[in-house]
């Protein structure tokens, strides 16, 4: 018996023979050949076994507690949704921020799925193929939860019917999807730097934290329900993006230049990205948590200065548009909301100009920039609405060719100026909206002269529904958008006046009287 | 924030979202299953070719010669979306917890014979590199096949041979057996009876097209392996020395059971799809039967000696029924 208590595996190496200790290096087939897409990139890997697990998770583990979790949060869908729920949140304005959320966020988390199975599939290391591998599944999970928690709203509010149909052809939708083509058209190392730590480790909790507490505050017990089930997996996603960081920038010290222009890139990508998230907590949500300055510091600033202050032992500095961020963060959010304001009949969520009380409490969170700027075109549109004309900007806008949204930010240090970059290739001129995105273009011409631009496209007769003929005499290329993009009569317009809100007027109070 | 809601029934404005309603031909409600599954991956307007393969498309429908107007015609029949499929598991992964620590409590192990446990040594411990080899296989197909259908089943199916390589690890720990799993290893990478299937996975590892990965793996090396293994083994050890091999080795009989109703509904749908495809499939077919019946021989032989062949023939019978079944022919 003693013999036999000796060999008693330690914690450690009972999961190496449960994962690594599975994987052989093959001999009939050349590994390369297994495994091709590891060292075009140039990052170079001299010993995989170095590899630390960032959790040691076995699948009957992995099965036991994700089993606890779902069962949970599918009680807890039912129940919502069985009471009416929808009826509970703060106010019919809520809504349009699971609008925005479903047609931007369960494609992209799906995209984070088949990137992670992708990069599951081309890892050498058995560790942290097997880390990407459950993190795919974790995505389909957060792809899935999200639809089926707002799946109800669906049956009682618009704009909601056609998420699946527009995540590839929605103007402003077209940011996030390039931004998941450009990672997992990457190779598997860039994925890992831009979703496993630029977008999973920098920024994840300033998407789901304020999304989360909003959907908490506005009384949406459904959303919050996903968000926080979601957030325990991100535990996980985290440690593994920070991982693989550390891991390349130990193996090799000339990945380091490389590894440095990654985390350049999509820390600016993923800012960029977050704009739409930022314009949620400053106008969509009826009840706010926090502004969108005041996370940017936290979770940002604080939290982010910190990791890369952690990160320079090896080498590796603060991302280069730190600086451009901070300056940012008092006029992004304003610039895109009143860019969405005036685009009230080709979105697929309502916009509306702030009230008053609302005007105060951004000129509170924002003293330095929100009188001076934003106010007043507010209630200048607050005027024309008044007297029936409500502002509507017919023309087509000008996309910024890496990050594809509409170039609408300002000069940096020139807050009246809107930013231009241009850059010119192979005799064609191509425009930026900043420096960064400028950078990133003239690093990789050829995979950024590629970009989709809706408005591009659609001149080209790209963007036209099923059944029309472009090479009919009569044919005007863009007349047919609203069927090209499936959208609902209903979610056009300002909030004001809308069904949403005439609707939820008359539920709600068929469900509070007596 | 709550608040008091009296129950009052209001009527929706539409039971399910657009794109599942057209493929339902009506405005119904849709299962889960359906939500979060159908028409989810995007088809076009792709920004960029990907830098390790410019000749496609991110997902591209012609990285297959199978040729389908609809890819989620390939549905899994237990309508795994991710919570359906981790509570499965959940379930399944409880009673195999609770076989293994009845077994640790009551020695069962400790108490299985000498002779037995060489058996298992033998044939059963390689296998957990099999099923690494299924995982590595099957995480290609969730990662390059077209379609939502496809990819998640087999991300699910990938996860799964990771747990049942895991079960058979943790068989040998229970059997306090771990110097044979290093055995078993060498065994896998060198003894002449494992070269055949060792050579057969590694060459699946480098298939490109991901559906005759599909077939070679989930319905053909698969589909003899195990019956071969986890029905006639088990039975020959349940008989010479008892059961409690068949108890630990419940959830990859379970799982097994399971997961073929997937591969067959699959490659029925595909092959119903167009005599080309039927063509195709049956090709693969016979191709990976050929490679499968060389290189599990061996295996067979270590397992049963001079019975091997009729019990090849036996399994390549129940194979050629299925094909038959799902419409591919034999
Ligand atoms: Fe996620
Ligand atoms: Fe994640
Ligand atoms: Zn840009």
């Amino acid at each position: 018996m003693d013999m036999k208590v000796a060999k008693k595996l330690g914690l450690k190496e009972r999961y190496t023979m449960m994962t690594r200790d599975l994987a052989w290096d093959t001999t009939y087939q050349p590994m390369d050949k297994v495994f091709p897409q590891v060292t075009y990139e140039g990052i170079k890997i001299h010993d995989w076994d170095k590899w630390e697990d960032p959790f040691r998770l076995t699948m009957d583990a992995y099965w036991k507690y994700q089993a606890e979790k779902e069962r949970k949060l599918y009680a807890i869908l039912d129940a919502f949704n069985q009471n009416n729920g929808h009826l509970s949140v703060t106010d019919a304005r809520y809504i349009n921020v699971l609008k925005l959320f479903l047609g931007s966020t369960p494609p992209l988390e799906l995209m984070a799925g088949r990137g992670f199975s992708m990069v599951g599939r081309q890892m050498v290391g058995a560790g942290p193929r097997v880390a990407c591998m459950m993190q795919a599944v974790d995505e389909y999970r957060h792809c899935q939860t999200q639809i089926h928690s707002i799946s109800n709203y669906n049956k009682f509010y618009s704009g909601l019917s056609e998420f699946a149909h527009q995540q590839s052809r929605m103007w402003y939708l077209a940011d996030g999807k390039s931004f998941f083509d450009d990672a997992i058209t990457a190779g598997p190392f860039e994925f890992m730097v831009a979703i496993g730590f630029a977008f999973e480790y920098v920024l994840t909790n300033i998407l789901f934290v304020p999304f989360i507490s909003g959907a908490a505050y506005n009384g949406d017990m459904a959303a919050m329900t996903v968000g926080f089930s979601a957030q325990s997996d991100e535990a996980r996603h985290m440690t593994l993006g920070l991982e693989c960081i550390k891991f390349m920038l130990e193996q090799d010290p000339d990945n380091l230049p490389i590894v440095q222009r990654w985390i350049d890139k999509w820390t600016w990508r993923g800012t960029r990205k977050l704009a739409s998230v930022g314009m949620m907590m400053d106008y969509m949500l009826p009840k706010r948590i926090m502004s969108f300055k005041e996370a940017w510091e936290i979770y940002f600033e604080e939290n982010g200065g910190a990791l890369f202050k952690d990160l320079a032992r090896y080498g590796v500095t603060v991302p280069k548009c730190f600086p451009q961020t901070i300056e940012e963060k008092e006029h992004i959010t304003h610039q895109s909301w009143i860019g969405f304001y005036m685009k009230p009949d080709a979105m697929s969520f309502h916009t509306w100009s702030p009230s008053p009380e609302e005007l105060d409490w951004l000129s509170e969170k924002y003293p330095n920039t929100f009188d001076k700027y934003y106010r007043p075109v507010y209630e200048h549109w607050a005027k024309m609405e008044k007297a029936g004309k409500r502002f509507n900007n017919k023309t087509q806008p000008m996309n910024c060719q890496v990050c594809v949204t509409t170039v609408k930010y300002n000069e940096p240090g020139d807050p009246m100026t809107t930013c231009f970059r241009e850059s010119i290739y192979k005799g064609e001129k191509y425009h930026f909206c900043s420096d960064h995105c400028k950078e990133i273009f003239e690093h990789e011409p050829e995979k950024y002269i590629q970009t989709f631009i809706t408005s591009h496209q659609v001149l080209q007769g790209k963007c036209e529904p099923e059944g029309v003929d472009t090479d009919a005499p009569d044919f005007k290329p863009g007349s047919h958008m609203m069927e090209y993009w499936r959208l609902d009569p209903d979610v056009q317009g300002d909030f004001n006046g809308s069904l949403d809100q005439k609707n939820f007027a008359a539920w709600r109070e068929l469900a509070t009287k007596n | 924030m709550t608040m008091d809601l009296r129950t009052i029934t209001i009527q929706p404005l539409r039971q399910t979202f657009g794109h599942l309603a057209r493929r339902m031909g009506a405005d119904k409600p849709a299962s889960r299953y359906m939500e979060g599954t159908m028409d989810l991956q995007p088809v076009e307007n792709f920004h960029y070719r990907p830098t390790w393969d410019a000749e496609h498309d991110i997902f591209d429908p012609r990285l297959t010669r199978i040729v389908m107007k609809d890819w989620y015609a390939l549905k899994d029949p237990r309508q795994f979306y991710y919570g359906a499929w981790v509570l499965a598991r959940g379930r399944m992964q409880e009673t195999a917890g609770a076989d293994f620590d009845l077994a640790d409590e009551q020695g069962l192990a400790a108490g299985y014979s000498a002779e037995g446990k060489q058996l298992v040594n033998k044939v059963l411990l390689p296998l957990r590199h099999v099923a690494w080899a299924s995982n590595i296989n099957n995480s290609f197909v969730s990662a390059y096949g077209y379609g939502i259908a496809i990819a998640q089943a087999a991300a699910y199916a990938s996860m799964d041979q990771l747990g049942i390589a895991q079960y058979i690890t943790r068989l040998a720990i229970s059997f306090e057996e771990i110097d044979a799993l290093n055995e078993a290893k060498t065994a896998w990478l060198n003894a002449p009876e494992w070269q055949g299937l060792r050579r057969w996975v590694e060459d699946q590892m480098v298939m490109q097209d991901w559906f005759e990965l599909f077939v070679a793996q989930n319905f053909v090396l698969e589909g003899l392996l195990y019956p071969l293994v986890y029905e006639k083994f088990n039975a020959k050890l349940n008989a010479a020395y008892g059961p409690v091999v068949t108890m630990l080795t419940r959830f990859q009989r379970e799982w097994y059971a399971e997961n073929a109703k997937w591969v067959d509904t699959v490659l029925k749908a595909a092959a119903a799809e167009s005599p080309e495809n039927k063509a195709v499939l049956a090709e693969w077919v016979h191709n990976a039967k050929q490679r499968s019946i060389e290189a599990l021989t061996p295996v067979a032989e270590i397992a049963f000696g001079a019975d091997a062949n009729s019990i090849m023939e036996l399994l390549v019978g129940q194979i050629n029924a299925r094909a038959i079944k799902a419409g591919i022919g034999a």
